[in-house]
């Protein structure tokens, strides 16, 4: 291997005196100063979220308007610092959807403890629980933080649905009714 | 020595020098506030931040534009610091010696706000000049031996502190402040050298200064005094890169490290003041004081002259206060034995040897 030798020159004069370095420097500092600012003016200005962002985790309800949870309590077993509880609870059996058989009759996620690990999301077999773009969650006390049913409804609002599981299953159901087995 | 009090006080003399005192007091710490702003703000713009943008008074903000403005260019922060600093508590730590702990920052402050009154900053068409203090002939020599009485505060403020830090830093103020003093008046002593003539009556008078550079600047004439003088005024006002006495990374503080509200605050306009200072004999001596350019001493003629001589002043003082804070967030804080080894191993020969040198070329001149 060839082997280069740097020489290694003393300091001039200039250098040594270090006024050059100074003037260098001040030129690059008044560069800078020429430039805009790169501040987002955070209340007024708001950052664009990126896709995949893992905001403050909602409950979504599919297209039909169907909420999506059947209490299954997964998420609040894989919950690592066990944020959620969730009352399960039975659907009434004259409702529409009767043959889901279950939803919570009350969810609740306390934003205190929730660390946006996205666990919830990642292994709930619904894709019930979404972690959105909503970013702040703030409140003047512990209870304006916890996040109940209704109001993680109203945060995750309708997500697009491309299995319509409980559909298809009542459909299929009907079907094997109708076909007499 | 009664009577001549009793004299005094009754005459109209002493409305006229307490409502000069007044005023001055108050431009210099309006200035010194409005430094901080602009240290704030150029801070923000060099390191691509916006700065102060936020503080208003419902009353300014109900103002169209005018509000706005002041509100974006954070003019109502200084009012709002100022009186954060009045309104929080005074802590007395219970380890400080008491008396010098609270007399610390008013040494600081006094000189600092004294230095001023031999400051000339412009001309009255009758020919008078705008100073505090006018007719005094010593300007150069008082302004150097009060402002560098800051220092007392500085030293005071680290020894009553009675905690380790405050004492070193207190300790190299008062070691970087004797060391660039040397260098600074040898540097000034060349100036003096060329604009004095032997058998003047007001020789160091900062007024004769200014009118020796009607033509050419000082600056032009002694550009090594000049770069000796102003590395020496960033020193003596204890800027970046020789903020020795509080460079926050190696002594918490420094000298105010136990000082907490209004005492702190005054710390702060001291240090502030000493720069206004520092920029203001420098505009002086080098820069030409009020005359607008090398060759062209002034604008407009009568009244008109004198106004824009003080606007233009006050113009030169402004860009010199932006100057060290663009150096200040240029240049890296010196190492203390580096502080010690420019002031003594590199200015003090510089400014010997350009003294001699000036000195063989007044002798062979003649």
């Amino acid at each position: 291997m060839a082997i280069k030798v740097v020489e290694r020159r003393p300091l001039s004069l200039a250098e040594r005196t270090y006024l050059p370095q100074i003037l260098a420097g001040l030129k690059v500092t008044w560069d800078n100063m020429m430039r805009p600012a790169v501040t987002l003016q955070y209340p007024e200005e708001r950052p664009t979220i990126p896709n995949g962002y893992r905001g403050v985790p909602t409950l979504v309800r599919d297209p039909n308007g169907r909420e999506k949870c059947v209490s299954c309590q997964l998420c609040e077993f894989v919950c690592p610092p066990k944020a959620i509880r969730i009352t399960p609870g039975e659907i009434a059996p004259t409702a529409a959807n009767a043959h889901v058989e279950k939803a919570p009759q009350e969810f609740e996620i306390n934003m205190l403890r929730c660390i946006y690990c996205g666990l919830c999301q990642e292994v709930c077999p619904e894709e019930a629980i979404w972690l959105q773009s909503q970013y702040s969650m703030t409140g003047t006390n512990r209870e304006m933080m916890v996040n109940n049913k209704a109001k993680l409804y109203e945060l995750g609002g309708t997500l697009p649905d491309s299995h319509y599981k409980w559909d298809r299953k009542k459909a299929e159901a009907e079907r094997q009714a109708e076909s007499g087995h | 020595m009664e009577q001549l009090l009793n004299d005094f006080l009754l005459s109209k003399a002493w409305y006229f020098i307490s409502a000069r005192g007044l005023t001055a007091i108050v431009i210099l710490m309006s200035i010194a506030a409005y430094a901080v702003l602009l240290e704030r703000k150029a801070s923000a713009w060099i390191q691509g931040r916006v700065g102060p943008n936020r503080t208003n008074h419902p009353l300014i903000a109900w103002i169209p534009f005018v509000g706005t403005f002041l509100q974006k260019g954070g003019f109502i922060q200084p009012a709002a610091d100022g009186l954060k600093f009045l309104f929080k508590e005074d802590p007395l730590p219970g380890h400080v010696r008491k008396t010098t702990y609270i007399l610390a920052p008013i040494i600081a402050l006094a000189p600092a706000l004294l230095a001023l009154v031999m400051l000339p900053f412009g001309r009255l068409p009758t020919g008078e000049v705008i100073t505090l203090c006018p007719g005094a002939d010593i300007g150069v020599l008082f302004m150097f031996a009060i402002s560098s009485l800051g220092v007392y505060g500085i030293a005071l403020a680290g020894w009553s502190a009675n905690s380790k830090y405050p004492f070193l830093g207190a300790v190299r103020g008062s070691a970087q402040l004797i060391s660039y003093e040397l260098a600074m008046g040898l540097s000034v002593l060349t100036v003096f050298l060329a604009t004095a003539t032997p058998d003047q009556d007001n020789a160091l008078s900062l007024v004769s200064m200014v009118d020796a550079q009607k033509g050419v600047w000082n600056l032009f004439y002694h550009p090594v005094a000049a770069l000796v003088f102003l590395i020496c005024i960033f020193a003596e006002a204890n800027r970046h890169p020789f903020d020795m006495p509080e460079s926050e990374t190696d002594l918490v503080g420094g000298f105010h490290t136990e000082y907490g509200s209004f005492k702190f605050g005054l710390f702060f306009v001291a240090e502030y003041s000493h720069m206004i200072i520092g920029s203001s004999l420098f505009i002086v001596m080098f820069l030409g004081g009020w005359h607008f350019a090398p060759g062209v001493p002034t604008v407009g003629d009568g009244l008109i002259a004198s106004l824009f001589g003080v606007a233009w002043f006050f113009f030169k003082l402004c860009a010199f206060l932006f100057f060290f804070v663009w150096v200040r967030w240029t240049v890296p804080r010196f190492r203390y034995d580096q502080v010690m080894r420019i002031g003594w191993r590199v200015l003090l020969p510089v400014a010997v040897l350009n003294l001699i040198a000036y000195f063989i070329w007044y002798a062979v001149k003649g």
